[in-house]
């Protein structure tokens, strides 16, 4: 956290500043005219990170009742009631247990047949959650919450990871006991040689693997321990389109050619060139409704324009509180394009 | 005696008038203008000369499409009068072409619209959140062309209004900076800059292929890698300027001025060190939106996603940030059950980019095998290459410039004898690190660490000139 500074003014940069009514503050430059005191305002603005020993955390509390409510209006859409959903990122919640709370190390990240790695079996440090909620969650609406709300949603995260009890209030006080509580609190290590600097506890002196550079009859025998599936081949599409056409290779065909196989609706080009796709998918429902679902809702009905106007302005509640943006960029053609495009049950050729 | 493949399919050498070149000569497989089929051949084998001039026909007028069975240039094969692309016009040469400023910011050929930035289908669940790959299989020299430069983006990416960027200094406690400030793009462009050369990696760059072979191209396994003249201000200097306290100081943190607003702990060994820009120039002319438009951080060396694009703030500090990319995503799971934070250096690696996986070679006889090698401690010292994967290996030739933390081209002549080879190659860097195999690597960290796979890449040849990625201790 930064505080605004004072020192002498530079005659060079006196008109600069006082026409910006930063009369009296200045520095000491090598550059004259280039660049100006931040204010307090702007700082405080700006400077948001909280770091691991709770530095620029802001005051302020919210309890798990209250979080829950927020989870489900606005958070809940992408990670799952719980917070176990993988649908849309990774699970956030699962995976630890009591005794993890305990020891501050999580055991399942031991076993190799565990199928997730959620965030609360990795993370060490409870900042980083306050942290990057509030800089970045909701996924399409960052830095809308206040920071009580980033207390109850993270309140009700722990509380879900059964790291805090139901009627937990999370504080600026008591997140601080949540830290001793954490369960991979002791699960990270700066003992390695990949930090360029000496500033990390107990870096490793030397990298962890020692190669040598032997010229010939370097070892007896290959062993080959794994290559691609014949039916991994054509995961990518047709290699033979991702080559040049000349030259000493081509690429396999492993698949149609890209030319003969439909192009994609125009109308599914826009959308994902407009962001779009980032909420919505055609038939699942991913942040915002799936396209299907808007188009069920709407067929029929002399619609389009009421539509047109929710995609430009955006809206909330028909489908749950999570915001849909205004779209400003957009130009009406385009959202015409598209409103008749997900009229039609959005087809993607 | 005419090899055929599999599918009955038989190849031909394509030009006429090599000394022996005849229908049996048999080039081993297809490249996709050489396919004839075996009634074709048998036409061609009787003489039939009219389906030779019909052919005749279709090259002067036909632009051979990627993958089909254009048969042109494999008819002509039959023939010693010459090339139809030589004895007959050509459209370009015998017609008008297009003014200038026709395309007023160029595009490739389109010949070339197979290399492009592609997705890894499965890899993620949400396009805002998720990664292209460069097509390295068809890039030549050292520098990645702007618009096939990979991207991973944490929540989309942006097209900042630059004339409302700003860029702030400020510092983790009064003391460390002594003027918080904030410059405008017009003051940063006003500052003394620098151009240099650099290659920026994923830390999960190949992180698909630690436990097992998972994807068929060098596009997938290494393309989260791209290298860029960028042109800036030193981190330094913008420092200095603010009146920065750079011995108290211990690290910085990085953050970018999208809705992500992502943060990254950057050391201030490499900011003192000069080697940190503010920049704004990626070959010749502004960053590219994807790229972080108009300003992002270039911390050489170390892996992309400190390279904080959409830079809108550095604050000064003495302590690790453990911010989301360095405490939930970017740790490298250990056997253990530990995870090694902070992990940062992009340590010496090196992969062969021609030929590669998912490739065929068009024939036998002499290739130039070429590919990159770089490091996250300085320059690339020596690359060597093996074809029987590593019994045996021979040093390659380092294309100039060799540059520190820039991707260095290697390339080393090859005579391809028809019979399976596997292709390796191994870079030294001027720490004296030399690039681990599989086996080290998995003894030193496990199999499920995700980031900083830096294992020697093998790719296979098979007799039909198939290229194929596999792994090998």
């Amino acid at each position: 956290m930064s505080r605004f500074c004072k020192a002498a003014l530079l005659g060079s940069t006196l008109g600069v500043l006082l026409g910006l009514g930063l009369g009296g503050t200045a520095l000491a430059d090598n550059f004259p005219g280039v660049g100006r005191p931040a204010t307090p305002a702007e700082v405080k603005a700006w400077d948001i990170d909280v770091g691991p020993d709770f530095t620029g955390l802001p005051s302020g509390s919210g309890s798990v009742s209250r979080g829950m409510d927020i989870w489900e209006a606005k958070c809940s859409a992408c990670h799952g009631t719980f917070g176990e959903s993988n649908s849309v990122f990774n699970p956030l919640i699962g995976g630890t247990t009591a005794e993890d709370v305990k020891s501050g190390h999580v055991a399942t990240l031991k076993r190799t047949d565990f199928p997730a790695r959620t965030t609360v079996m990795k993370v060490a440090t409870v900042s980083t959650l306050y942290d990057y909620i509030r800089r970045a969650m909701p996924w399409n609406a960052p830095k809308s919450l206040s920071d009580d709300d980033v207390y109850a949603v993270l309140a009700y995260m722990l509380n879900l990871a059964e790291i805090v009890p139901d009627d937990f209030v999370l504080t600026d006080a008591t997140i601080r006991d949540v830290q001793a509580r954490m369960p991979n609190r002791d699960g990270m290590t700066t003992a390695h040689a990949l930090w360029p600097g000496p500033g990390l506890p107990n870096p490793a002196a030397k990298p962890d693997t020692a190669n040598a550079a032997c010229m010939t009859n370097c070892k007896p025998s290959v062993q080959r321990t794994s290559h691609l599936p014949d039916h991994a081949l054509g995961a990518h599409g047709n290699l033979a389109a991702q080559n040049r056409i000349f030259g000493p290779v081509r690429g396999q065909r492993t698949g149609p050619d890209e030319a003969a196989t439909d192009k994609p609706n125009p109308a599914l080009t826009l959308a994902e060139a407009s962001g779009c796709l980032s909420c919505h998918a055609v038939d699942t429902r991913v942040v915002g409704p799936s396209y299907s679902e808007i188009a069920a809702r709407y067929r029929g009905s002399d619609s389009a324009d009421a539509l047109m106007s929710k995609v430009k302005a955006g809206g909330e509640g028909v489908w749950g509180a999570v915001t849909m943006p205004p779209q400003p960029d957009l130009k009406d053609d385009q959202v015409k394009t598209l409103v008749a495009w997900i009229l039609a049950g959005a087809p993607t050729k | 005696m005419t090899k055929l493949r599999p599918d009955g399919e038989a190849t031909l050498r394509t030009d006429p008038l090599a000394p022996g070149a005849d229908v049996s000569s048999g080039r081993l497989r297809r490249a996709p203008e050489s396919f004839l089929t075996p009634e074709e051949i048998r036409q061609v084998g009787q003489g039939r000369r009219a389906f030779l001039r019909a052919s005749f026909l279709t090259a002067a007028a036909a632009t051979v499409a990627v993958g089909t069975r254009g048969r042109a240039a494999a008819a002509s094969t039959a023939v010693s009068v010459g090339d139809p692309d030589i004895l007959n016009p050509t459209p370009w040469g015998s017609s008008l072409g297009q003014p200038v400023a026709a395309s007023p910011y160029g595009q490739p050929s389109k010949h070339e619209r197979g290399l492009a930035r592609r997705q890894s289908p499965g890899l993620t669940q949400v396009a805002a959140a998720s990664v292209s790959f460069a097509p390295l299989q068809g890039l030549f020299g050292i520098i990645t062309p702007s618009g096939l430069h990979f991207e991973r983006h944490h929540q989309g990416w942006q097209d900042i209004d630059p004339t409302r960027h700003r860029f702030m200094i400020d510092g983790a406690r009064p003391e460390f900076v002594k003027t918080p400030k904030v410059y405008t793009m017009d003051d940063i462009l006003r500052l003394p800059s620098v151009s240099r050369m650099h290659f920026i990696e994923c830390g999960a760059n190949t992180g698909m292929e630690w436990g097992n072979v998972a994807v068929p191209t060098v596009q997938y396994t290494h393309g989260m890698l791209s290298c860029s003249e960028f042109t800036g201000v030193p981190l330094r200097t913008l420092l200095e300027d603010c009146g920065a306290d750079l011995k108290a100081a211990t690290y910085v943190l990085a953050e970018g001025g999208d809705g992500s607003s992502m943060t990254r702990t950057i050391p201030i060994e490499l900011v003192l060190s000069g080697e940190v820009l503010v920049a704004y120039g990626q070959n010749g002319e502004m960053l590219r939106p994807e790229n972080g438009y108009p300003l992002r951080l270039i911390v050489p060396g170390v892996q992309g996603v400190s390279w904080v694009k959409w830079l809108r703030r550095v604050e000064v500090g003495d302590r690790p940030y453990a911010t989301k990319d360095e405490a939930v995503h970017y740790i490298d799971l250990m056997p253990d059950g530990q995870h090694r934070q902070y992990s940062s250096i992009q340590e010496c690696k090196s992969v062969i980019t021609t030929p590669s996986g998912g490739q065929t070679l068009v024939d036998k006889g002499y290739f130039t095998i070429s590919g990159l090698a770089w490091s996250g401690r300085g320059k690339v010292k020596r690359v060597d290459v093996s074809v029987d994967g590593g019994v045996n290996w021979v040093e390659a030739t380092l294309q100039t410039p060799v540059l520190s933390k820039c991707l260095t081209r290697f390339i080393l002549p090859w005579n391809w004898d028809g019979k399976p080879a596997l292709l390796q190659s191994r870079a030294t860097d001027e720490t004296g690190f030399v690039q681990p195999g599989y086996g080290q690597l998995r003894a030193a960290r496990g199999s499920r660490s995700i980031y900083h796979n830096n294992a020697i890449q093998t790719w296979q040849v098979a007799e039909n000139g198939d290229v194929s990625n596999v792994q090998i201790l």
